[in-house]
């Protein structure tokens, strides 16, 4: 029975590795596009133009609002209906995307907003514009307080890539499912697939951890 | 030079400064004192625009701010003027994921554009200058509050001001440290540079200052020579406000 089961996941290995690939390109994509969009957010929530403020605000209370799931079938199922029909990775890696800005967005907002007003001054005093204080000095001390959600969220991410399964996306969840819909091994196959997320979450956390020391490491020197 | 002229700031209606007019000498060395509240702080913040005046009119070097014009469009006048104003804050404000030379050069590389190597260089030489050769590469969380503040004023120095803007540069130091940190300013003083010094190191100011000016509701009471104005203040308030402090802190003395 456990070796039937064991060489049912061996005998399967190809396609999880394939869907795995797709849960990477998914959650590095959908990270690197959130960062990306979230910051901008980020600017716009910070920024004294209200307009500007107020559509951040609505989109982060948007996007954190409504569930991940439904936002998905928005994109993949609904826009058609208006015209715009996108393939299952696109629309999954645009709801992910648009769903992490949001969060994103609220952590670097909060982490910005925590530099103390002094670093602004300094700053000031030597004759910079904004765009170099935040560059040269706010950014740098804001990502380190950053740091640690932001691995949480790359890490939620990963596992919420999932839900991209029901919309035809074949990553590693949706692969489990083919595969069980053949062999009928439900608890075998979940469980290689929980393991395999896993992995993947232990290892991004390893690389949270190593550079959060590195950011930190200013702290220890001298 | 520095001309101040009819300086005004309120905060939520109460007024903080009321119309101060000010001329420092190129060489001079002003020490403002006062009682906290008296807006000697929000008047020095105002010189490089920390602190956004109502009205008045602002002149160092060749550089004029206008503050009964919109700021708006008035801010890259204040960005060298803030370049030809170099301030020391109360609490040091040191850029912590530097090191101490890095926060040196940090202003004339990143906002003079002047090449690293020159601005290392220029760097070493004021970090030695201010009695901290050797402390280039540590970060500000491993200096004292005394070399955190030398560093904060070499850093001020690293941009070639016209003047030096102290704002309480003792005030949060431990009692042991304040020495090196005075002595420092003593010795800019004497190569005749040109500063602004709100304090309440009152025999520092006496000793070092040319002239001292007493600040009070938002308005200058009284000014004049150092030495004259702490031994026969003319006003009253200038009195009680010395006999007050003098007197708690003559037992330090």
């Amino acid at each position: 029975m456990i070796a039937e089961s064991l060489q049912l996941v061996v005998d399967s290995t190809p396609f999880l590795l394939k869907g795995a690939g797709y849960t990477v390109l998914l959650s590095v994509g959908g990270m690197f596009f959130g960062l990306v969009l979230g910051f901008a957010l980020a600017l716009m929530r910070l920024s004294k133009i209200l307009p500007l403020n107020w559509l951040a605000r609505i989109y982060v209370s948007f996007f954190r609002g409504t569930p991940l799931l439904v936002q998905l079938f928005v994109i993949y199922f609904g826009m058609p209906q208006i015209g715009i029909e996108l393939d299952p990775i696109p629309a999954s890696l645009i709801g992910l995307s648009l769903n992490m800005a949001a969060y994103i967005c609220e952590i670097l907002r909060a982490a910005i907003s925590s530099i103390d007003r002094g670093q602004w001054e300094a700053c000031a005093s030597i004759g910079m514009t904004r765009t170099q204080a935040m560059r040269r000095t706010i950014l740098p001390q804001a990502l380190r307080t950053a740091l640690p959600p932001l691995g949480n969220s790359f890490i939620s991410l990963v596992k919420d890539t999932a839900l991209a399964a029901t919309i035809q996306v074949p990553e590693l969840f949706r692969q489990a499912q083919l595969i069980t819909a053949r062999t009928f091994e439900v608890f075998t196959m979940y469980l290689a697939v929980a393991v395999i997320y896993w992995i993947l979450c232990s290892i991004l956390a390893h690389f949270q951890n190593r550079m959060e020391a590195r950011v930190n490491q200013h702290d220890q020197e001298h | 030079m520095i001309v101040v002229e009819g300086l005004s700031k309120q905060f939520k209606g109460q007024t903080v400064l009321n119309g101060i007019d000010l001329t420092v000498q190129p060489g001079e060395v002003v020490a403002i004192i006062g009682p906290s509240g008296s807006g000697k702080t929000t008047f020095l913040r105002c010189l490089n625009l920390l602190e956004t005046p109502d009205a008045g009119r602002i002149r160092i070097g060749d550089i004029s701010i206008d503050a009964n014009r919109p700021l708006g469009g008035q801010q890259s006048a204040i960005r060298r003027l803030r370049q030809q104003a170099g301030f020391v804050f109360q609490n040091f404000n040191l850029f912590p994921h530097r090191t101490a030379l890095e926060n040196v050069i940090e202003g004339p590389v990143i906002v003079k554009k002047t090449p690293r190597e020159q601005a290392i260089e220029l760097g070493r030489r004021l970090m030695a200058k201010v009695g901290l050769a050797g402390k280039e590469d540590a970060y500000p969380r491993r200096l004292s509050g005394g070399q955190q503040q030398r560093v904060a004023i070499a850093r001020a120095l690293a941009m070639e001001p016209e003047v030096i803007l102290f704002d309480e540069p003792t005030s949060a130091l431990d009692p042991e440290l304040v020495g090196e940190v005075l002595a420092t300013i003593r010795g800019l003083a004497e190569e005749k540079r040109t500063m602004i010094i709100v304090t309440h190191e009152m025999s520092f100011a006496r000793d070092v200052a040319n002239r001292v000016i007493f600040f009070d509701k938002g308005v200058i009471v009284e000014q004049g020579e150092a030495k004259a104005l702490f031994a026969s203040p003319r006003e009253e308030r200038t009195r009680q406000f010395l006999r007050k402090f003098l007197g708690t802190a003559a037992s330090q003395d």
